[in-house]
């Protein structure tokens, strides 16, 4: 059964980097909870304090594109960021999304659409629906929707072992 | 159907006679690099797993390159966790030796090989004909743990460079010349193979830098045929090849370019993205604060050959300050003994030990509100270097070191 559920938007543009998401000097702060009031503050300072548990982010192409720090997709999930969409991600935020539990979401169409402040509506793996139009949504392969609905894959894997928390 | 050298590089480590773009593989790591960005988070993690393992210690380097020596108690803390682990495991183990690809390419990178590196860069062990790519701490673990991984087999570029570059024209030129024709995502998932009789005409220190910034099109991997150039630089550093790859001539290439190096000319990639790039020619005269040459792109001694038969009798500009940063201890000597640091130090430059330096903006040389640095560093994305309110410009050594000397963006031929 898929998940369905529905989300405050959020709109940035194409080209959403790691350094953009977490700048490189807050990155010596103890845990990724100290970070998360700094993520995205290059591009938009106050944002980090108005997004709110239960938002989606959706954004251009390329999102997470440069550095492999893991804290990025952390950062996102520890501010609430229910999931992202954007037109495409960059590869090794993609995984490491995945492997931290957090949704992607690709979709070329709905960013032209939509306005800040929108709710849209996600029915995982099948569709978003905005205003009353259907943006349809792969489905993630077996192996990484594991993965994901674990909350990451040391989860995963804890599991698959017999080892749950 | 023929097979591409990513397929058959994934093929070999996934033991299986072929792979093709678009399988998933459960592959075999031959090594797995990781550099103090990081490693004290996949640490944390791996004393969390109820039963901490490492596969087979061999294959993993652990460098601390990002901030050495370290500048805060915070930054000494992570550098212990890091060295009392990599002691306790008999964890190769790099402190001051120089930025983690450049120390890989002087020790450990082996032609065939699958190496995955906690850092973007990683890409440029493609210089050697071995498939690197950038992974999170989370999948190093995960290799650490059980010593493999799975994989999307990549389509592959193929870039077959003609000709050779001008005088006054670098490898860094190129690399920006062609992300900025395929753009910031051009390569996303991809592997980009260069092959060509042009490739016969860069020195390996070309192909490193070449290789290394394909990351800034989203590659997952570069890869270089290896030649005589590739083997000779093997041989000097006492390796020998694992397994040498070429991709066979019916593979299939989601896209194949043809680049003739002699149409190349000096490139600057402008703030805040590594694809907006202009010839350097429509960027003269904008003021800059600092210049950085150095990093896993430009620090070796072939850029500081460059920048200091450049800089040689003059003055860094009395505005500007001008880091001079050796990728690795080896160009550091080298640097020392060819009396290029003589040069550098008496025009005015800073020179500092190797290290990523500015290029990852935590360290020394970050630049200050409303500065402008132009770099032979890897990005330029807002804040990259310090303050949110900055400005990078990439250039290659040579535009570095000329815009040192007037303050201004320069190329190399106006000083002339």
């Amino acid at each position: 059964m898929s998940e369905t559920f529905s989300a405050r938007v959020w709109v940035l543009g194409d080209d959403i980097d790691t350094d953009i998401i977490i700048p490189t000097e807050y990155l010596a702060l103890k845990t990724v909870q100290d970070m998360t009031p700094y993520a995205f503050s290059p591009l938009r300072p106050e944002l980090a304090a108005q997004i709110q548990p239960g938002d989606v982010i959706v954004a251009g192409k390329n999102f997470g594109c440069g550095s492999s720090r893991e804290q990025a997709p952390e950062i996102i999930k520890a501010l609430g960021i229910k999931a992202v969409v954007a037109r495409s991600f960059a590869r090794i935020f993609y995984r490491n999304s995945i492997n931290n539990g957090l949704l992607l979401i690709e979709n070329p169409d709905l960013r032209d659409d939509v306005t800040e402040g929108d709710t849209i509506e996600v029915a995982v793996g099948e569709k978003i629906t905005l205003n009353g139009k259907e943006y349809p949504i792969a489905s993630l392969p077996e192996n990484l929707l594991e993965i994901l609905n674990a909350g990451g894959l040391v989860k995963a894997m804890r599991k698959r072992n017999g080892l749950e928390d | 159907m023929g097979m591409t050298m990513a397929e058959k590089i994934i093929a070999r480590a996934a033991g299986v006679d072929s792979a093709k773009a678009g399988d998933i593989h459960t592959v075999e790591l031959d090594r797995l690099m990781s550099n103090d960005g990081t490693t004290h988070l996949t640490i944390d993690m791996c004393n969390k797993l109820k039963h901490p393992h490492i596969q087979d210690v061999n294959k993993l380097v652990w460098i601390v390159d990002h901030n050495i020596p370290s500048d805060s108690p915070k930054t000494a803390a992570s550098h212990k966790k890091m060295r009392d682990f990599a002691r306790e495991h008999g964890i190769t183990f790099y402190e001051g030796e120089g930025v983690c690809h450049q120390v890989m390419m002087e020790n450990h990178v082996c032609p065939g090989e699958l190496i995955f590196g906690a850092d973007s860069h990683t890409c440029a062990y493609g210089a050697l004909g071995a498939f690197g790519t950038g992974v999170g701490c989370t999948d190093y673990l995960y290799a650490m743990v059980t010593g493999t991984s799975w994989l999307l087999v990549p389509e592959t570029l193929r870039f077959n460079l003609t000709g050779k570059l001008p005088e006054g024209v670098y490898a860094r030129d190129l690399i920006l010349t062609i992300i900025g024709r395929i753009g910031a995502n051009g390569a996303n998932y991809k592997a980009m193979e260069f092959a060509g009789e042009g490739l016969k005409t860069l020195t390996m220190s070309d192909r490193i830098s070449i290789c290394n910034l394909c990351v800034e099109a989203g590659a997952k991997t570069a890869l270089m045929e290896v030649d005589d150039v590739a083997l000779s630089y093997l041989k000097e550093h006492g390796r020998e090849p694992k397994a040498l790859f070429t991709s066979d001539p019916d593979a299939s290439f989601a896209a194949v370019y043809d680049i003739d190096l002699s149409e190349i000319q000096p490139i600057v990639a402008k703030p805040h993205f590594v694809d907006n790039v202009v010839p350097a020619k429509e960027s003269l005269g904008v003021h800059i604060d600092e210049a950085f040459l150095g990093s896993c792109n430009n620090g070796r001694i072939e850029d500081l050959r460059v920048g200091a038969s450049i800089i040689k009798g003059k003055k860094v500009h009395p505005l500007v300050r001008f880091l001079v940063v050796p990728a690795s201890r080896a160009v550091y000597k080298q640097a020392a003994e060819e009396g290029l640091l003589d040069i550098f130090m008496e025009a005015g430059a800073i020179v500092m030990n190797p290290n990523c330096s500015v290029c990852w903006g935590s360290c020394q040389g970050v630049i200050g509100e409303g500065e402008t640095l132009i770099s032979t560093g890897t990005r330029n994305f807002k804040g990259r270097a310090g303050h949110r309110d900055s400005f990078v410009y990439l250039a290659s050594a040579a535009t570095v070191t000329a815009s040192a000397i007037t303050g201004e963006i320069t190329t190399a031929d106006m000083l002339k």
